[in-house]
């Protein structure tokens, strides 16, 4: 089954002409055939589209091209833009928009010859944990589709874990890759803030979000972050630090290599099998050579706060520019504010008001010191807290999420509860430091993926993927399959 | 009781840049609307801002030019608020880190100098132009995104007329700069007036009252004029200032109140997140600062001083840079520099003035667009500008007299040849020789009976008839002096 490939292995069959791209192409559209009726993870796709692709890096390949990505289906989450093809951000606000340019990430891939095709469903502009706030209906998880797919990047996770794709492109504001990684039993990188350009990612909240690869084992990670990194002169909050092959990095010689347990991270909400899941995984990389020291992170506790104001205070002015005028659906009115509360009001969904709304608060006069300011404060607290743990440890291993993949409608009358399912993940964003999930394991019953963190030092991403791939090479469970 | 005027203005001015703040997209004025527009300037889902460095040169520039200081950190902040012309319904902008503060203005004002304290200088980018149709209404984003700059000064002004002659001198160090076209017919300029009303003698400000609409620097001045006068009357009258903003009417020239404190806009600044801080440092700092150019007042006290010219010719240099070049290049060299500004100013600008005119008129037979017709400058002058110093020292040698030096002049301009060349060539030289002089008076007295009869009987004037009559006769070359001196000599005998 072509589709079940990795990156790595459809490229050596390609390379020695055993398959076409056409037929790797062919195998996900049929997998998306068969099972997408089932989760949903695509909002839309152009199969003859993507053939049409295919066909052109077939001609490339027999013509001797060698491109580091040549004829590999690549699906992409609906809040990046890529030329010609439909960019909605899972929301009605933007109508029947087309993007007329390609993100810097999606410039790079197609330089290096992916096919780019589908839009992956998501919580609408990225706000959410379950991908249930989306305008184009839920995701479901392909281990279990009574249950969520994780959020907001819910379509990529769900799409890589169903092997509609090879592998796909999600964004993480904290914790949109790692938690639906976890959540549905695939691989997560979200990189160092900088490392990749979020040119052509529409901004949930600017100072947070970065873009990552969804794979199906750590090599794949390492290959495409290495294919979209790097400064770009159209995001001068890219940076200019080079960019190493990463896929060198996964020798497996991790002994020695010091992994830091915070243990501010074991809560009283974490649920016992990710415990021992976690337990099981940190006693294999002792196994392995790593050493395990206890740290501490004393402002994890504020961290959730920290982010809802600085991340929702962002989307107040970055989802302004959603207004009915320039382009996207509009609802006409008789002057200019009329238009836009009638524009909004039907556009945007109910958590995306409510962030807008929490923003614009915490931005308005007389309270800006008391939230915003405070919050930015504390965020460098949070920041130094890692960056002084990393003067001790090579990595930070922790759950990626408390719990495994809850039912659907769950968590949705609750916004808090929603929010607080991000607590391992929200304060990587804060740092602008790397994290990655893996599969460290499974729940008995249901049978549900439990994902294992990994947080590295700011450009650390060698060092992240070296650990994550010497544990999944020691273990198992990036081979399971869900049943669909 | 008296009441006196405290103004302080903040002025908008497009700098002159190739492209735009964020963009490539051309800095262009007249372009078909929404044609110098892309992504970013349109504000597309996930386009980001890119700072122009030449935008951030231009401004830290400026900031030199007004004696600021230059903050080692600035930063750009998103100013939040909901209108068809902000593409991204925020606009970027410097609010609390801006990249120059704390300078100050010197201007002349009624014959001495004044001085304005400048608050800071900030950049930030320019909206879209909207324009109203019979149902609906257009936005022509190809000036959205341009780089503007925004000058606030302290309260420091008294009244519309020192608004006025500060605006002038702002204009005039932003263009000498190079920093703008400062062109406010094409809208590189707008400015806002904060004007309160105060008794004379006391401390405590009045109610900001802040005038928006003017278009002109002299609309400018009948609005404060206008405001400062209906504060004062309000007052008078026993009523009560509120802080506000008016709208200045040009038409009508009344000011009218838009909105006041209590509906003011909350506009959630924060720092924008999609860039870095800026941190000049020390090398970039000196490569601007080696652009500075010489304040126009500065250039204007340093010619009265070292060339001793008359305050109105120092005028004409400090506004026209050129020409003061080119005067200052000669004067260098001349012992008499009046003489030489006295050529620039009231023979060269003349000549050139209706050389241009021709041109253009010949320019415009031949088809050519108003707006295309070249010009000469002084670069394309056929004489050398030393030449003129060479015809400041035939006039002071006496070699020839001030009326041949206007046809040497007028040859030199026309055919570029060296004066002492078309002195001989035309034999202007001056006669200075007694005998030929001598003849030249008897025949003209001979033949002029009438006014030797006048001067004879006391009416001195009719000696200049004479003088004339010599002087025709020689050609023009006779010495004007010692003309006057023989024939008096010969009629009081």
């Amino acid at each position: 089954m072509l589709n079940q490939l990795t990156i790595s292995e459809l490229m050596a069959k390609l390379a020695k002409r055993e398959v076409s791209a056409r037929e790797a192409t062919q195998a996900c559209l049929d997998q998306i055939a068969r099972v997408d009726g089932k989760i949903h993870a695509f909002i839309s796709y152009n199969a003859a589209d993507a053939l049409a692709q295919a066909d052109a890096a077939d001609k490339l390949i027999s013509s001797g091209a060698k491109n580091s990505l040549l004829g590999v289906p690549i699906a992409i989450k609906d809040v990046l833009a890529v030329k010609n093809q439909p960019l909605n951000c899972a929301s009605k606000i933007l109508g029947n928009f087309t993007s007329t340019y390609d993100a810097t990430a999606i410039e790079k891939l197609k330089a290096a010859g992916a096919i780019i095709f589908g839009r992956l469903n998501m919580d609408e502009f990225a706000m959410g944990s379950s991908t249930e706030n989306s305008a184009f209906g839920l995701t479901r998880n392909p281990w279990d589709v009574t249950r969520i797919p994780g959020g907001s990047s819910g379509g990529s996770a769900a799409a890589v874990a169903a092997d509609e794709c090879i592998a796909s492109l999600g964004t993480d504001t904290g914790g949109s890759i790692r938690q639906p990684a976890a959540l549905c039993g695939c691989v997560g990188l979200k990189p160092t803030y900088g490392r990749i350009s979020r040119y052509g990612l529409v901004a949930f909240a600017s100072s947070l979000d970065q873009i990552g690869p969804f794979t199906k084992d750590v090599r794949d990670s390492a290959i495409l972050l290495g294919v979209m990194s790097g400064v770009d002169p159209r995001d001068s909050t890219s940076v200019p630090e080079p960019v190493p092959n990463y896929a060198n990095a996964l020798d497996g010689k991790i002994r020695g290599m010091k992994l830091g347990l915070p243990k501010e991270y074991m809560i009283g909400g974490l649920d016992a099998e990710v415990k021992a899941a976690v337990d099981a995984a940190v006693k294999q990389y002792e196994k392995l050579g790593a050493e395990i020291v206890e740290i501490s992170l004393p402002h994890t506790d504020y961290a959730v706060a920290t982010y809802y104001i600085i991340a929702t205070a962002e989307a107040s002015a970055n989802l302004a520019r959603f207004d009915g005028i320039r382009y996207g659906a509009r609802v006409e009115g008789n002057d200019p504010i009329e238009l836009y509360s009638k524009t909004r009001g039907a556009g945007f969904g109910a958590e995306v008001k409510r962030r807008i709304i929490l923003g614009t608060y915490v931005l308005s006069s007389g309270y800006h010191d008391a939230y915003y300011l405070h919050a930015q404060k504390v965020r460098t607290l949070i920041r130094n807290d890692f960056l002084k743990a990393f003067e001790k440890v090579d990595a930070i291993v922790t759950p990626t999420t408390p719990t495994a993949a809850f039912k659907a409608g769950e968590k949705s009358g609750d916004p808090l509860q929603m929010y607080l399912s991000d607590i391992f993940t929200i304060s990587c964003n804060l740092a602008g430091i790397p994290g990655i999930s893996l599969p460290c394991g499974f729940t008995k019953n249901p049978k549900l993926p439990i994902g294992l963190q990994l947080l590295g030092q700011p450009f650390g991403e060698e060092s992240l993927l070296k650990l994550a791939h010497a544990y999944e090479q020691a273990t198992p469970w990036h081979r399971e399959k869900a049943g669909l | 009781m008296e009441y006196e005027a405290v103004i302080g203005l903040e002025t908008h001015v497009q700098l002159k840049t190739k492209s735009k703040m964020w963009c490539g997209c051309a800095n262009q004025y007249g372009s078909e609307p929404n044609t110098n527009v892309c992504p970013v300037c349109l504000g597309m889902p996930g386009v980001l801002p890119v700072p122009n460095e030449e935008a951030l040169r231009k401004t830290v520039l400026t900031g030199y030019l007004l004696n600021c200081e230059i903050p080692r950190y600035a930063k750009f902040d998103r100013k939040n608020y909901f209108y068809p012309d902000a593409s991204k319904n925020y606009q970027l902008t410097q609010y609390d880190k801006p990249s120059t503060a704390n300078g100050f203005v010197d201007f002349e004002l009624n014959g001495g100098i004044s001085r304005v304290r400048i608050t800071r200088a900030h950049l930030e980018e320019d909206v879209g132009k909207l324009t109203h149709f019979d149902r609906t209404s257009g936005v022509d984003f190809n000036r959205a995104g341009v780089p503007l700059l925004e000058i606030v000064s302290e309260p420091d002004l008294t009244g519309a007329d020192m608004a006025y002659e500060y605006l002038n001198a702002l204009k005039e160090i932003l263009i000498q700069g190079g920093v703008s076209d400062c062109d406010m017919e094409k809208g590189m300029v707008r400015c806002d007036v904060n004007i309160s009303v105060r008794p004379v003698g006391t401390k405590e400000l009045g109610a900001k009252i802040e005038i928006k609409n003017m278009n002109s620097f002299s609309g400018v001045r009948r609005a404060a004029e206008y405001e400062i006068a209906r504060q004062i009357e309000v007052l008078k009258s026993g009523g009560k200032l509120v802080q506000s903003t008016r709208r200045w009417d040009d038409a009508a020239g009344i000011t009218e109140e838009m909105r006041t404190k209590e509906n003011a806009h909350d506009y959630r600044y924060f720092p924008e997140p999609d860039m870095m801080p800026l941190a000049p440092t020390d090398a970039w700092l000196a490569e601007v600062r080696a652009q500075v150019v010489e304040l126009p007042i500065a250039r204007k006290q340093r010619f009265i001083r070292d060339y001793q010219l008359p305050a109105g010719d120092a005028d004409v240099f400090k506004s026209n840079v050129e020409l003061g070049n080119y005067f200052e290049g000669l004067a260098k060299q001349s012992k008499n520099p009046k003489a030489v500004a006295n050529w620039i100013i009231n023979n060269l600008l003349s000549k050139l003035a209706e050389a241009n005119a021709k041109e253009a008129a010949d320019q415009a037979a031949m088809g050519v667009d108003s707006a295309d017709v070249k010009l000469l400058t002084l670069a394309d002058l056929k004489f050398k500008p030393e030449a003129l110093l060479e015809l400041v020292a035939l006039v002071e040698a006496k070699t020839i007299s001030s009326s041949a030096a206007q046809t040497v002049f007028a040859e030199m301009f026309a055919s570029g040849k060296a004066p002492a060349a078309i002195v001989q060539e035309k034999g202007l030289a001056q006669v200075s020789d007694t005998g030929a002089i001598e003849k030249f008076c008897d025949e003209a007295i001979a033949a002029n009976p009438a006014p030797v009869a006048d001067y004879q009987a006391g009416k001195v004037a009719a000696l200049n008839s004479l003088k004339g009559q010599v002087m025709k006769l020689s050609k023009g070359k006779a010495n004007p002096a010692l003309v006057g001196e023989i024939l008096e000599r010969k009629l009081k005998a």
